[in-house]
């Protein structure tokens, strides 16, 4: 599966990158070369093979519904770059 | 005192020959004086290790010593720490300070340790050789013209360097082994699950596991015992006993059966490092062993299997990084979608944006199935590869690396680089433990012995380690770095 | 002309009435201080992990059940990928693969007196996400993310309305439903229900589905029917003008009554779903589902039934009496209290919520509570009082007089002195008094024909009762007075 540069910008985008051109042909590049590697996938015969997510076939634990975190909004938003009125800022939103 | 091991220090401080205080400054002494030339540390904590020390010298004098009490040692900078800098090797993090401890670094502080510091790592644990640092690369202490391995390459160099007994480190892909192989010193990877991952950032979630790296495997015995075990806080740590991993150090190795799979034995292999492992069997024989070829049919498929499944979870792990509640932040962004595209193109380096981009790719439209899936169904196979192997014999032993430790700079190219992990990297697939331990030398570079058992099988693994080191000398080697002259 | 039909399908989003977030241990209640509910999982700090809230699945089954679900032994967490500033982690977890709730049916009334199945599809759990505050922060958005993390149940429908009220009416069944369950509060104004329609329209009679616009967020009954209706014509309008309609995403204006597009964004949506890695598979097993099984309350369709076979209530007055919870219980309250139900279910009806209406009051906030209203229709079938002091004797409580207690009826009663007099003695007494105080109208009903009499004795009733102050028995003076007055001819 040949990638295009229209992959890499597209990626780019989902994965909210910046790139400028020369990143861009740079990427091209690495990321045609890796999934050439990955590609020895493809000649693999894997019918009726299950997808394995987790390596343990372990299950979900749950836990009871109890409030146990308290209010520690001030630590929490000393590492945050723009906050007012307990609020993070951003850029303004349009919908 | 840093020529010793942990067992050996723990001995020293409940005999009163030195007291924590003492030990602490004077490692504190040897970072200041060699880690410039090493790059090992990102983050030295002396007024915290200090009072860590003088808490730890306090409670022996009240009688209320544990094993570890008052030991020092080192976090890769990937572990969460209230109140310390929490980089993961980017300037992404350069300036957070996380407000919570991981859970591993809770369980070391309540056993009584000593974190001398923050170590070195590939930016986000996604590399081979610690070149990958947004704080420059670390040097092996074996020979300054050569990596320390990656990604936990700064704990490895660290200890390799005498600067500390013992450090923590993470393998998603080889992390610990390949360095602990690279620098001549034993790091044990869990079975995943056994560690809790809490607090530790994360670059692949179903295959990063956090482990101990020391001079001795009986080092890592001590250390797993103290950070093994359930968390509630992380769903995917399992809850399953924490057997004592030292009392079993001493036993026999008589009828054990070994498996050498020949896949780890062909092609690319440095001849003098196959000489050193195979070396390193013949002790085991002379030990009671028996050693007997496997095959595990599907490991060329690892690495292609592998960097489909860590870059496409890395891709959505490494999305909370958008400049919005914390970490790295562009200049004046003009709206929303500028200050996410600059802040997090500027906050991330090379690879870490190689691997965004490539898991992205792989997960999106159109390719989910070619890629994921698929490699998600050869995880399968690879794990089944072990399996199967563990019916016939008890574990698997190989070389951690197809080379030993390669030149800074050598590895331009990423994917010659990815093919480095050969012998890793199927492990984390299949989630089982491995421990890498010193056999022998190419040169000046040490070669690590890689020993691989079944799920939660690592107090054989750490037997099998022990025993040994208990026949060979390679683990008390000491690089002339480490021997000043000053 | 073209005859058209709409085929609609909702999705609706219910927030699980949890105490603790789905992935967290942070508070999920309403109305804090901005941030301060939102803890390091919530805010997805770096290295924090989610765990999974076992309410959460309860509720997730519960509701499954409810509506007769298949309920798989496995689900799973999927992430669903995307950036926006109240996505703290830059992902939903959400499950797209393997819900936890399968297919299943939910059973609207129809105005006709009918009712029509309405299949959904499967339900899922999701978290929800933080708020932007568009108020200006110099030119910023403010982000609060209390409600990152909130769990949702979202209630994926087939395409099986035909029409606004259809809609209006499944939206409701489910809002019935999780109101019962107790797993939602079901409070659209905070958002606790939230909707998103998917509307097309085709020609009567074609097989193939029309192009469908997705309305988000339309928040209460009536807004559904209204956007419905809008969208319906809208659509009509475009096609038979000679136009298309394009697949999108519409935002409805209720000020304006109208939908109208979102901005577009250039590209369309990928968001590259798999499975979360930080969470494992969910296995339920049949004991645990056949135990939440067993201790479901009784569901609406069942109270309606019930209330019509075992208390004989008319199918409406069923139908009235079991649409909410609250409403069901109250009513079971008050027939508990008086123990006739058809007096029980004309006065929760009538009285208590034609005046709950004029003060837009809910039937929570009733300042008459079940008990004393059901004390109260007891002294009516007791013959403590008549029916028009027992008028006096609501509105009385209503004002909050007779102390508060469940025997205030009675304490009304006595301080005004509404006992009803059926001392027959007196209330001759009292007729007697009339006859001798009206002859004009005792001559009027004396040169009467015999067969208009029994309308003018209206007059002597009222002049008793009055004298009475309202509280003889209504039935002995009428008796009594036909008696005396017959007499007199």
């Amino acid at each position: 599966m040949a990638l295009e540069q229209t992959h890499v910008q597209r990626a780019a985008h989902l994965a909210r990158l910046a790139l400028d051109d020369a990143d861009a042909d740079r990427y091209l590049d690495d990321l045609s070369n890796i999934l050439a590697m990955v590609d020895q996938l493809q000649g693999i015969d894997t019918t009726g093979v299950a997808p394995l997510a987790h390596p343990l076939d372990a299950t979900q634990r749950l836990r009871a519904d109890e409030v146990t975190e308290a209010d520690q909004r001030e630590t929490f938003q000393r590492c945050a770059p723009a906050v007012e009125n307990g609020l993070y800022l951003v850029p303004r939103v349009v919908e | 005192m840093h020529d010793k091991t942990l067992r050996e220090l723990a001995a020293s401080l409940e005999a009163g020959e030195f007291s924590s205080r003492e030990l602490t400054q004077a490692l504190l002494g040897r970072i200041d004086r060699l880690d410039g030339e090493l790059n090992s540390f990102i983050s030295v904590t002396a007024d915290q290790a200090l009072a860590a020390a003088d808490a730890a010298d306090a409670a022996r004098g009240r009688g209320e010593a544990g094993p570890l009490t008052g030991l020092p040692l080192a976090l890769k900078d990937i572990f969460c720490t209230r109140g310390v800098k929490t980089s993961c090797g980017s300037k992404m993090l350069d300036n957070f300070e996380a407000p919570y401890d991981a859970t591993l670094v809770e369980k070391l502080q309540a056993a009584g340790t000593v974190s001398l510091g923050k170590t070195n790592m590939d930016e986000f644990a996604m590399g081979s050789s610690n070149e990958n640092s947004f704080y420059g690369p670390v040097k092996n202490p074996w020979d300054l013209g050569a990596v320390p391995g990656g990604s936990s390459g700064g704990s490895a160099a660290a200890v390799a360097a005498g600067l500390v007994p013992a450090a923590l480190g993470t393998d998603t892909g080889g992390s610990i082994r390949q360095p602990a192989a690279f620098c001549g010193i034993t790091g044990l990877k869990p079975t995943y699950g056994r560690v809790s991952r809490y607090g530790m950032i994360a670059y692949a979630s179903s295959l990063d596991q956090a482990g101990p790296m020391a001079r001795t495997a009986a080092d890592c015995a001590l250390l797993l015992g103290a950070i093994a075990g359930h968390d509630v806080r992380d769903s995917t740590s399992v809850a399953r006993g924490v057997p004592d991993y030292t009392a079993t150090l001493d036993d026999s190795l008589s009828g054990l059966k070994i498996g050498l799979p020949k896949e780890y034995f062909g092609e690319g292999l440095d001849p003098a490092v196959a000489e050193a492992v195979q070396a390193a069997i013949k002790v085991y024989e002379s030990l009671g062993a028996t050693v007997r070829e496997v095959s595990l049919p599907h490991t060329h498929l690892a690495i292609p299997a592998y960097y489909v499944i860590a870059p496409a979870e890395a891709s959505s792990n490494l999305s909370r990084f958008d400049g919005v509640r914390f970490g790295h932040r562009c200049e004046d962004p003009s709206d929303l979608i500028d200050l996410y595209k600059r802040s997090r193109a500027e906050g991330f380096g090379e690879e870490v944006k190689r691997r965004i981009l490539i898991g992205t790719h792989t997960l999106s439209e159109g390719f989910f199935d070619a890629y994921y899936t698929k490699a998600q169904q050869v995880r399968r196979l690879i794990r089944q590869d072990f399996l199967d192997a563990f019916e016939e014999v008890d574990v698997l032993m190989g070389p951690a690396s197809p080379t030993p430790a390669f030149d800074l700079g050598a590895n331009k190219d990423p994917v010659s680089m990815y093919l480095q992990d050969i012998y890793t990297i199927a492990i984390n697939l299949a989630g089982i433990p491995g421990i890498s331990v010193p056999a022998g030398f190419v040169g000046k570079r040490p070669v690590g012995l890689q020993i691989l058992g079944s799920h939660f099988a690592e107090a054989q693994l750490l037997n099998v380690a022990h025993q040994f080191q208990q026949a060979s000398d390679w683990h008390l080697r000491r690089p002339d770095f480490a021997k000043e002259t000053a | 002309m073209m005859e058209w039909e709409t085929v609609i399908g909702l999705e609706v989003h219910v927030q699980l009435a949890t105490k603790s977030k789905i992935f967290s241990g942070a508070s999920t209640a309403f109305g804090a201080e901005p941030n301060t509910q939102a803890c390091a999982v919530d805010l997805g700090l770096p290295g924090v992990l989610p765990v999974l809230n076992e309410q959460a699945v309860a509720m997730a089954v519960q509701f499954g059940l409810a509506i007769h679900a298949e309920i798989p032994e496995v689900s799973v967490f999927d992430r669903k990928n995307y950036f926006y500033p109240d996505l703290p982690k830059g992902y939903q977890t959400s499950q797209m693969y393997h819900p936890i709730v399968g297919a299943g049916e939910v059973e609207i009334a129809l105005d006709d007196g009918g009712t029509k199945r309405i299949r959904v599809h499967h339900a899922h759990l999701e978290e929800d996400a933080g708020k932007s505050l568009h108020e200006d922060f110099h030119g910023m958005t403010g982000i609060d993310l209390n409600r990152a993390g909130t769990p949702l149940l979202e209630i994926v429908s087939e395409p099986d309305m035909r029409s606004a009220k259809e809609a209006a009416a499944y939206l409701k069944a489910i809002h019935s439903i999780v109101t019962y369950l107790g797993i939602s509060d079901g409070n659209m104004a905070e958002g606790s229900m939230r909707c998103d329609v998917n509307v097309s329209v085709r020609p009567k009679g074609q097989a193939e589905f029309g192009t469908r616009a997705e309305i988000k967020n339309v928040n209460s009954f009536r807004f559904v029917e209204r956007a419905i209706a809008y969208e319906v014509e809208r659509q009509i309008e475009l096609i038979e003008d000679g136009g298309r309609v394009v697949q999108e995403t519409r935002l409805y204006d209720p000020e304006r009554d109208e939908t109208r597009g979102m901005r577009t964004k250039e590209e369309a949506n990928d968001y590259r779903y798999f499975p979360c890695p930080d969470l494992l598979p969910v296995v339920l097993d049949q004991a645990y589902v056949d135990h939440l099984r067993d201790n479901l309350p009784e569901l609406p369709d069942e109270k309606r039934t019930r209330f019509q076979e075992a208390l004989g209530l008319s199918a409406y007055d069923a139908g009235v009496l079991s649409a909410s919870r609250a409403m069901a219980d109250y009513f079971e309250a008050v027939k508990d209290a008086c123990g006739d139900a058809k007096q029980a279910a004309n006065w929760v009806m009538g009285e208590l919520s034609g005046a709950l209406n004029r003060e837009g009051l809910a039937i929570e906030d009733s300042p008459v509570s079940a008990a004393q209203l059901g004390r109260l229709i007891a002294r009516v079938l007791d013959d403590t009082i008549n029916g028009k002091a027992a008028k006096q004797v609501f509105q009385a409580l209503w004002n909050g007089e007779g102390g508060g207690q469940a025997d205030a009826a009675d304490a009304v009663i006595e301080a005004k002195g509404l006992k009803q007099v059926t001392d027959t003695g007196a209330i001759e007494a009292m007729i007697d008094q009339v006859i001798a105080d009206s002859p004009a109208q005792v001559a009027q009903y004396r040169d009467a024909e015999p067969d208009k009499r029994g309308k003018m004795i209206g007059y002597f009733v009222g002049q008793v009762m009055k004298a009475s102050r309202g509280t003889a028995n209504p039935q002995q003076v009428n008796a009594l007075l036909k008696e005396k007055l017959d007499a007199l001819c």
